[in-house]
Parts: structure tokens; sequence; C-alpha cells
């Protein structure tokens, strides 16, 4: 079967999405927020170290500290998986992709990929830079990337912004609706999930669910609520994200445009 | 060549597209007629797989949609309702869809010039009136140089100026020995455009023939005599043995009349003409007797009679736009 060219495809893509102004604009807030607020919630935390560690059972982990911010920056990473693909709806511009490219599987493919790579390029930049002005501005309580599994809490703050994006860009492409799926998962990552994940009871389910178990890939020392480690944590996450995105394939495939 | 073999759409218990069958041909501007609601966006979105068929299937060059490679180089496509991204200029949106089907890029610069989009090219489409989005649709369309092209509805919506544009586009793509596939519920555009005419009502095909053929079939014209000396008038033409029928308003018609023998008739015989006009049946009428079973939504007196006036070719006094607006049998 005659396939169109995929280098094409991810070109073509690559040019819809720096040349809209919203989702360029989406991974700039995600950095900004998500940098901002940790310098901010680490120096607190170093002005007042006494105060916030009484009582504490767990040993001070300067990573997470650092990554406090992730918690709203992730809402923009969401986002731009949001708009992503749900521009594409909310402009009708979904049937002219289309009549470019019928090989649907492929052409979302394509758009996945470059999405990816963006969300994750962007995300590596953010963990780093967030990392270490967190620990700068952390002063003596400060840990470094050589320290036993912070390196790896860095890269998980990175992997996870990038998991959460195209678990959204799947659940969009599931919903063929932008305003949608923004309605859905932005209340869901912002309001839902934490409450619920602090519920007595409910938060045994809620422990599941993808955010919940993709942050436990930027922890130095596991909590001891968190019912399991961040490997699993993070097979967890990344299984929410492919089966969003092979639900979104299923949806984007056999729906008419 | 776009061919159609029993294709068949059901939306729910929605049957909109009724088991069609006919071929586009080759170099020549086909019309595709139908009142709103016969299934032509449907079918023309059936033709590019961006909707399953419900039965039936579509080729272009004997292939599916699906399995073209770069079906822009070989379909160009201007649909209803499918449009840029607002925040994305002219020349971007024309750009990533060059670089999906590998289309030189100096393309892009040429098609916007053609469509006279080149002053606009940086700015966002969302500042677009929409003539100017028409014209990027089309440009689209025409991006990667088709041999096949297809509009739905081009002119709905435009000034006389862009109406005026698009007929002499089609009629020159064509003219390059392009297939043109062009939808519209105007009889009237129609006849000043195709050469090939597909009518469907209903989802239903009711016509396939040549422009031609149509026309000879259901065009009758006739020349309109009005006089005060109607006694004399009469007998003129009854020495010459010239049948004829009373008209509206106590005119005579003379069916098949020449308006030149007709009036040097009078002249020679001294009889005063206060009327000498020749009539056409209107295509328009001819096309709604044959749609007349199949008409689902009627359009409001505000869209057929503005319609009517800025196309009034073959209409006759009193025009279609009245007549649309007539309840018809079958209609619900
Ligand atoms: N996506 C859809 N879902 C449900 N019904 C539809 C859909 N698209 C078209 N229809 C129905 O199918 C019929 C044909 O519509 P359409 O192809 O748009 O007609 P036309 O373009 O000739 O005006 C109409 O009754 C319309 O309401
Ligand atoms: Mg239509």
């Amino acid at each position: 079967m005659a396939m169109a060219s995929f280098p094409a495809i991810l070109r073509s893509e690559w040019t819809k999405i720096r040349t809209v102004r919203s989702t360029v604009w989406t991974l700039l807030l995600s950095f900004l927020v998500t940098a901002a607020l940790g310098a901010l919630l680490s120096l607190l935390t170093k002005n007042n170290f006494a105060d916030f560690r009484r009582g504490a059972l767990t040993p001070f982990d300067a990573t997470a500290t650092s990554f406090a911010g992730i918690m709203l920056g992730e809402i923009a990473m969401v986002v731009f998986g949001v708009l992503a693909i749900g521009n594409e709806y909310s402009s009708g511009m979904i049937r002219v992709s289309l009549a470019a490219v019928p090989q649907r599987g492929t052409l979302l493919t394509g758009k996945l990929v470059v999405i990816g790579v963006l969300a994750l390029a962007v995300s590596l930049v953010t963990a780093f830079v967030t990392f270490f002005l967190g620990q700068a501005l952390l002063g003596v309580h400060r840990t470094t990337l050589g320290a036993p599994n912070v390196l790896r809490a860095v890269l998980g703050a990175a992997v996870y912004l990038t998991l959460l994006c195209l678990f959204s860009a799947g659940v969009t492409a599931m919903l063929h609706n932008q305003t949608l799926a923004l309605g859905v998962l932005v209340p869901f990552f912002f309001l839902l999930s934490p409450i619920l994940s602090a519920v007595p009871r409910v938060k045994t389910v809620a422990h599941y669910f993808p955010d919940y178990a993709g942050r436990q890939m930027l922890t130095v020392f596991q909590e001891p609520s968190a019912p399991y480690g961040w490997l699993a944590g993070f097979f967890l996450c990344g299984a929410w994200t492919l089966a969003a995105m092979t639900g979104g394939a299923a949806v984007f495939k056999s729906r008419d445009a | 060549m776009i061919e159609l073999h029993g294709l068949t759409k059901r939306y729910g218990d929605k049957l909109a597209v009724d088991s069609l069958s006919f071929q586009v041909p080759k170099g020549v501007v086909t019309g595709f007629l139908g009142p709103n609601g016969a299934g032509k966006s449907t079918t023309m979105r059936l033709i590019l797989d961006l909707d399953r068929p419900t039965s039936g299937s579509v080729t272009i060059d004997a292939k599916g949609y699906g399995v073209l490679k770069e079906p822009l180089k070989y379909i160009g496509a201007l649909l209803e309702a499918s449009a840029s991204h607002p925040g994305r200029t002219a020349r971007n949106h024309l750009l990533w869809l060059a670089q999906s089907n590998r289309i030189p890029l100096h393309r892009v610069d040429e098609v916007l010039a053609l469509v006279g989009l080149t002053e606009v090219a940086d700015k966002k489409a969302r500042g677009f009136s929409l003539g100017m989005h028409q014209r990027l649709g089309i440009a689209s369309a025409l991006l990667g140089d088709p041999e096949i092209l297809m509009f739905d509805e081009p002119v709905n919506g435009l000034d006389p100026e862009g109406i005026l544009w698009i007929r002499t586009l089609m009629k020159q793509l064509a003219a390059e020995g392009r297939t043109v596939f062009v939808s519209s519920h105007l009889m009237s555009e129609m006849a000043l455009t195709a050469e090939h005419l597909v009518v469907i009502g209903k989802g239903r095909l009711l016509a396939d023939l040549p422009m031609a053929e149509f026309i000879a079939r259901n065009s009758r014209s006739s020349v309109r005599l009005r006089t005060p000396h109607p006694e004399q008038l009469l007998d003129a033409l009854a020495a010459e043995s010239i049948p004829v029928e009373p008209g509206p308003q106590g005119s005579f018609e003379v069916a098949g009349g020449d308006p030149a023998r007709l009036g040097e008739l009078a002249a020679a015989r001294g009889i005063t003409l206060h009327e000498l006009s020749p009539q056409h049946a209107s295509l328009e009428e001819a096309f709604m007797r044959m749609t007349a079973d199949a008409v689902e939504y009627h359009a409001g007196p505000e869209g057929a009679a503005g319609q009517a006036e800025e196309h009034g070719t073959a209409a006759a006094p009193g025009g279609w736009g009245t007549d649309w607006r007539r309840t018809r049998k079958g209609a619900n």
C-alpha cells in the first residue's frame, strides 16, 4: 500500500505547532510556572526550615522541594497536549489535514511524535533549570545531581510532564473536541485528583491515577503513604498514557471527520 | 476520474446518500446539483474518505482515496466547514499543507498570487472575510496542481465580484484539461459554468446528463407580444399561420417565435407594439420540477430571493425566488 512519507508528515506537523502562538505559549508557561514556583517554595523552605520540618518522619527531600511548582506547571503541559490535537477540531482544520494525509494512523502517530518530542525537550530544560534554581535557593539544605536517586528524580520530572502531555493529547483525540477535553482534563488534574488523593479511603483509588503515579518518579525518598515506588509509578503512568493514545487512535481511525 | 459505485451513507436513521452511482467525466466542469440537504456535501466527504460509507465505494483513478500517496497531487478540494486555524497566517497554512504532500514550496507563493492573497499572506486567518477564507481554501485545493478539483458550493456567501472570479476560474481550470466537480443548489449558477450535470435529491440520483441536453430538453423559448390592437395582431399572425397563445395581462405568446420576424410582421401592417420580448423558460423551474419530491429544506425568503437576483440569468419575471418558497408536495 502506498503510504505518505513519514518525515514529510513530521515536518508538516512541526510547522503546524510552531506557527500557532497559543501552543507555543502554553509550553513557555509550563516552564515559567514550574521554575518560578519551585524557586519560591525552595526559598520559603530555607527561611523556615525548622518550622517546616518539625515532626517530620522522612528525610528532607531537597529535589522534591524544588519541584513543588510542578503541580501547577503540569496544567500548562496538559493544556498544550489538548490544544495541539484539539485545535484541529475547533477550527474545522481536521478535514483539511485528513484530506492531505488520509492514512489516519500515520497522521496521528506523526502528531504524537512531534508533540512528545517537543514536550520532552521543554520538560528537560524545565526540570534541570528548576532543579538547579531550587538547590541554589535551598542553601545549606541543597542536594546535588550526584547524590543517590537525584538524577533519576530530575529526569523523572521531565518524563512525568511529557507523559501527562501525551495522555492529554490521547484523551483529546478520543473526545475529538477541544473544549470538552479542556473541561474534563484541567479540573481533573487541578482539583479532582489532588483532592481525592487526600481523602481517606478514596485515596487508595486516587493513588492509581496517572498524575499521582507519575509524580512518584520525582521523589528521592519514597513517601510513607505511597503504596509503590518510582519505577512502578513510571510504569503505571506510562500505561495510562499508552491507553489514552491507543484509545485516541481507535477513535481517530474509525470516526467520520 | 471519480467513480461512485452504489455509494450509501446513513447517519443514524437518516439516509443522507442513497446508492449513488455515477462518474465524473474528465476535463470538463461537472455541476453537482441538488436542493439543500440533498446529500452533496456528504457525497464529497465520502469521496475524500473523511466519512466512511455505509455501503458502496468511491474510486479516484481506480484507487480508493485512503491509499493515495500524496493525494493533494491528484485531487484538490474545497469543502464546506473546513477551515484554517484562526491564529495561523495564510502562508503558514499553505506551508504545512505543502510539506505534508512534499509539494515544492514555491507553489505556496504561486497559489497565493493566483487567488489574490499575496498581500495578506502573512496575516492571520482570524481577520479574513468570508471571501478571503474561500480564496485560501481554493489556494489549498490548487496547491498540489491536481488534475481533479472539487468545490462544495464555492460561491455561497460571496459578493458578485467573487462569484465572477470563481466562475472564470472553474472554466479556466477545465480549459487546462482538468476535471472540475462543483456542487451548487442553484441551477442558474450551473447553467453558466457546467458542461455536465449530475442532479441529486434526497440522496438519490435524479439526472446525469450533458448540460446541453438538459437545456434542450427543458428550455422552451417564446416571444411575448403586447399591443393596443389585439384583433389586428391576431389576424396578422393567422395570415402567416403562426400559432399564438394568450399570455399574462392581455399579452400573447408565440412559442419558438423569432422576435425579428414578428417585429417586421407588425411593422409591415402598421400595428403598434407595446412589448416584443423573448422569453426563456427558466432552467431553475425545470430543476425544481425535477427535485420537487426531494426538497427537504426550504430556503428562507432572504436566501433564495437574494440569490436569484444576484444570479438572475434565466429566471422568469417573478423569479424562482418566489417559486422556491411554494410548498412542495412530499416535503416535510
Ligand atoms: N454528520 C452528520 N450527522 C447527521 N446527519 C447528517 C450529517 N451530515 C449530513 N447529515 C444529513 O444528511 C443530509 C444531507 O446533508 P448534506 O450532505 O449536507 O446536504 P447538502 O450538502 O446537499 O445540502 C441532511 O439531511 C443532513 O442533515
Ligand atoms: Mg452542503
